[in-house]
């Protein structure tokens, strides 16, 4: 369906008016709604300008930054080293021999029903008993295992997912002219099928850079939560700094989303049928 | 009439700026001019006073122990004031301090490999700690207490009269799980101390437990609304922590913490510190004798 | 195993919790996340601009973050609700677990959103074209025609988005609620040594739940397959 306007017919003037009326109502309700979280918070000494001063204060900032860094460093490593060991999960995924597959379809279903806390977890407790790097190191590294081998999975499936949504008939055509399999996914379908997947990838970035969220319990501190816990406790609102840090998040995958939105139209994935690709592709994707 | 809201924004913001620089402030922390630098020092001791710098590690989210706000060059607190009572009798400067934020988990790797020289972070000693590291003191002696809102300090006097309350502490603290278990109160457990005061300012919570002294910090920050209640319901001995068979540093430590109840820095610290809550300034606790 | 056996009641009262969170959260979700899907697809525009905005910001932003701003947030505007059906242990449902579970609830509500909004937008184009053309209105046209048919196609997304939801309960964990993932924590840490026990343990409970949600959706899809 072409959006919202097929499912009524443009408005004649008595539904206008009753539009107009509905939006009155509504806006009426948002405004309150509005005005008594206003009032309440102001109450709560939620708007004390001392709040906003040392929010905005050099120390605060000097923090964001370093957590800013430190969430970018741990989803950078965890997005390159996902996608490496998604790609061989799904390269395991579609082979044919069947003691590579099944262990590897194994894998996939196990790390995607799993909570990721409990994986951090793990890697948390393991890493403490067996490496003695230096704190931070280890708490890095239990938060990359755990978000690699989850995230690993859900990209896995979207490799297989965009392998699958390459029309039949390129691999049939490739296989009728002699093709090896492996020249087959290599040279075929590989390329075609990256077309497909990217949006998918990138929705999967965001979620890997949410998850550093997840960092507290690997004790890995430099990233925006735990460094907005700190931060909280000295502006002494926890209100307002979240706020921010929410601010923070949507602004940087609001970037990456952008980035995917602009990589859609650069591969020219415009088409009703690769658009239905990407979809069937995305439809691998957990919600949320 | 612009010119005077412009003026009215500076002053604003001079008087905010002004008030949160006052959060940190306690005029550089103790005088330190009656420590006397040791004169006859040996082994690690005196390798440490060779060396002219020295690396302590530290708690930095502990207000009044061991606190580092966002943005400032150094922690804040009694440990760090008693970080600087040894190194000034090491005659080492306190620029050549290096404060070395320490969790509770790594006190003991931390000492081990030499990432720090000697640990001052609310480390409590215990036999299992001693079967790997070295613990001078105690320097302070504290116990699991509670810390209730103002208006509940007539209700809530004791750990007894937690049934069914909900407490808070940080999440897998024996002290969590000892009102629990002990006392049958509903744990809230949050990741920091912070957590559990703001939730017991927001009235979501009855009351926040973990050693007195980390209590005694926050309460110091806010004192007319926060109370600490309760004798202490456990033991819990402060004491440096210094590698293990480091020869002469129990003796030299020990010498220098009495040397502080004398001279009375050890006062001065505290009052600076921790007595900001209000509460008394303690007696000073009793020395152990070295191995 | 003995730690299984010697925590069990501990054990027990935190899984319970876990599936009362999911419960409720799952329940919160599907109505908002239904009421959000008709703010989208509405004539009114504000309406479709308040749910867009909505579902972006939750989309963007990480639960835990959610979370915080909720059970900090909410008791600056003097709202502590506490529910209690009973005077059993586990009909008492504290602030923070209504805190952790309406941020769940209404975090999960902006995909099933987005669920319900691409299950709509599968119906073919001639459906809503037919309905109008016999002159059903706009509420009409959703109750008759499009809803019963996208219902089909919404489950399996829905599903998706309530198996994420069941397994971001254990983020409840960072915000003081006593659920599943903190207990494991808690026992991790009080016996080492049982480490991997206490893990497959506890992720197999949470696989249980994973896997009654996918049955259950899989059994639906089935019942309502019709031939293309």
């Amino acid at each position: 369906m072409s959006g919202a306007n097929v499912l009524f017919d443009a408005p004649g003037p008595k539904t206008r008016v009753r539009h107009r009326i509905y939006t009155a109502i509504f806006l009426l309700l948002v405004v309150g709604a509005l005005f008594w979280i206003y009032r309440k918070l102001d109450e709560a000494g939620q708007f004390e300008p001392l709040i906003f001063e040392r929010l905005f204060s050099d120390g605060v900032w000097r923090e964001l930054r370093k957590a800013i860094v430190g969430t970018l460093k741990a989803a950078g490593i965890s997005i390159v080293t996902s996608l490496a060991f998604g790609f061989f999960v799904a390269a395991g995924r579609l082979s044919d021999r069947a003691w590579v597959r099944v262990p590897c379809v194994a894998i996939v279903e196990f790390f995607r029903a799993v909570p990721l806390l409990l994986l951090i977890i793990l890697f948390f407790f393991l890493i403490q008993q067996q490496a003695d790097l230096e704190r931070e190191t280890n708490a890095l590294l239990a938060l990359v295992a755990g978000l690699t081998l989850y995230n690993g999975a859900v990209l896995a499936e979207v490799f297989r997912a965009g392998i699958n949504a390459v029309p039949r008939g390129q691999s049939e055509a490739a296989y009728a002219i002699g093709m090896r399999k492996s020249q087959v996914m290599t040279l075929i379908l590989t390329p075609q099928a990256v077309r497909f997947m990217l949006p998918a990838i990138i929705s999967q970035c965001v979620v890997i850079l949410k998850d550093t969220s997840l960092g507290f319990a690997a004790t890995y501190t430099p990233e925006l939560v735990s460094s907005g816990r700190r931060i909280a406790q000295f502006v002494d609102s926890y209100l307002m700094t979240f706020l921010l840090v929410a601010t923070i998040f949507i602004a940087i995958n609001s970037v990456l989303s952008f980035l995917a939105y602009w990589l859609e139209r650069r591969l020219a994935t415009r088409g009703r049928g690769a658009q239905r690709a990407v979809a069937e592709v995305e439809g691998v994707l957990e919600a949320g | 009439m612009r010119f005077q809201k412009v003026m009215a924004a500076a002053a604003a913001t001079l008087l905010g700026l002004t008030l949160a620089a006052c959060g940190d402030d306690d005029e550089g922390g103790t005088d330190l001019s009656d420590v006397e630098e040791a004169s006859d020092l040996t082994g690690y001791p005196k390798e440490l006073a060779d060396a002219g710098e020295i690396k302590i590690g530290v708690k930095i989210d502990q207000p009044g122990i061991g606190f580092q706000e966002p943005g400032a060059d150094a922690p804040a607190g009694f440990d760090i004031e008693m970080g600087r009572i040894v190194a000034t009798r090491l005659g080492i400067d306190e620029e050549n301090i290096e404060w070395i934020e320490t969790v509770s988990d790594n006190r003991e790797p931390f000492l081990q490999n030499q990432t720090v020289d000697i640990v001052i972070a609310s480390y409590s000693i215990t036999d299992e700690r001693l079967a790997i590291v070295g613990q001078a003191g105690p320097y302070y002696t504290t116990g699991q207490q509670l810390l209730v809102r103002e208006d509940d300090k007539e209700t809530i006097t004791g750990p007894d009269d937690l049934a069914d309350l909900k407490v808070c502490s940080v999440e897998g603290s024996t002290s969590l799980a000892r009102v629990e278990e002990e006392y049958g109160a509903a744990p809230v457990p949050f990741a920091t101390y912070s957590e559990c005061v703001e939730q017991l300012e927001n009235e979501t919570v009855d009351a926040v437990t973990t050693d007195g002294a980390i209590l005694l910090g926050y309460a110091a920050e806010n004192p007319d609304e926060l109370e600490v209640v309760g004798e202490p319901f456990s033991e819990e001995n402060y004491g440096i922590g210094y590698p293990k068979d480091a020869e002469g540093m129990c003796e030299f430590l020990n010498e220098t913490i009495e040397g502080s109840f004398e001279d009375g820095t050890w006062d001065e610290a505290f009052e600076a510190t921790l007595g900001e809550s209000g509460v008394e300034t303690p007696e000073h606790p009793t020395v152990n004798p070295c191995p | 195993m003995d730690v299984f056996v010697d925590n069990w009641d501990a054990i027990r009262e935190s899984c319970l919790r876990t599936l009362e969170m999911v419960i409720a959260a799952g329940a919160i979700a599907l109505v908002l996340g239904a009421i959000l899907a008709a703010m989208r697809v509405s004539p009114i525009t504000l309406a479709r601009a308040i749910g867009t905005l909505y579902v972006y910001t939750v989309r963007n932003t990480p639960l835990l973050v959610i979370m915080i701003i909720a059970a900090f947030g909410i008791p600056d505007l003097d709202v502590r609700p506490t529910l209690s059906f009973g005077d059993a242990e586990l009909l008492q449902f504290n602030v923070f677990f209504i805190f952790a579970t309406a941020a769940l609830g209404c975090y999960t509500a902006a995909f099933v959103c987005e669920a319900v909004r691409s299950g709509i937008n599968s119906i073919p184009l001639g459906q809503a074209e037919a309905a109008r053309s016999i002159g059903m209105t706009f509420t009409q046209t959703l109750r008759f025609i499009i809803l019963p048919q996208a219902f089909r196609a919404v489950i399996p997304p829905i599903a998706s988005a309530l198996i994420a939801m069941a397994k971001n309960s254990s983020v409840a964990v960072g915000v003081g609620v006593t659920e599943a993932t903190f207990q494991l924590r808690k026992l991790t840490n009080d016996n080492p040594g049982s480490l991997w026990e206490l893990f497959i343990g506890f992720a197999l409970f949470y696989m249980a739940i994973v896997a009654v949600i996918a049955g259950v959706s899989a059994f639906l899809e089935r019942k309502l397959r019709v031939a293309k």
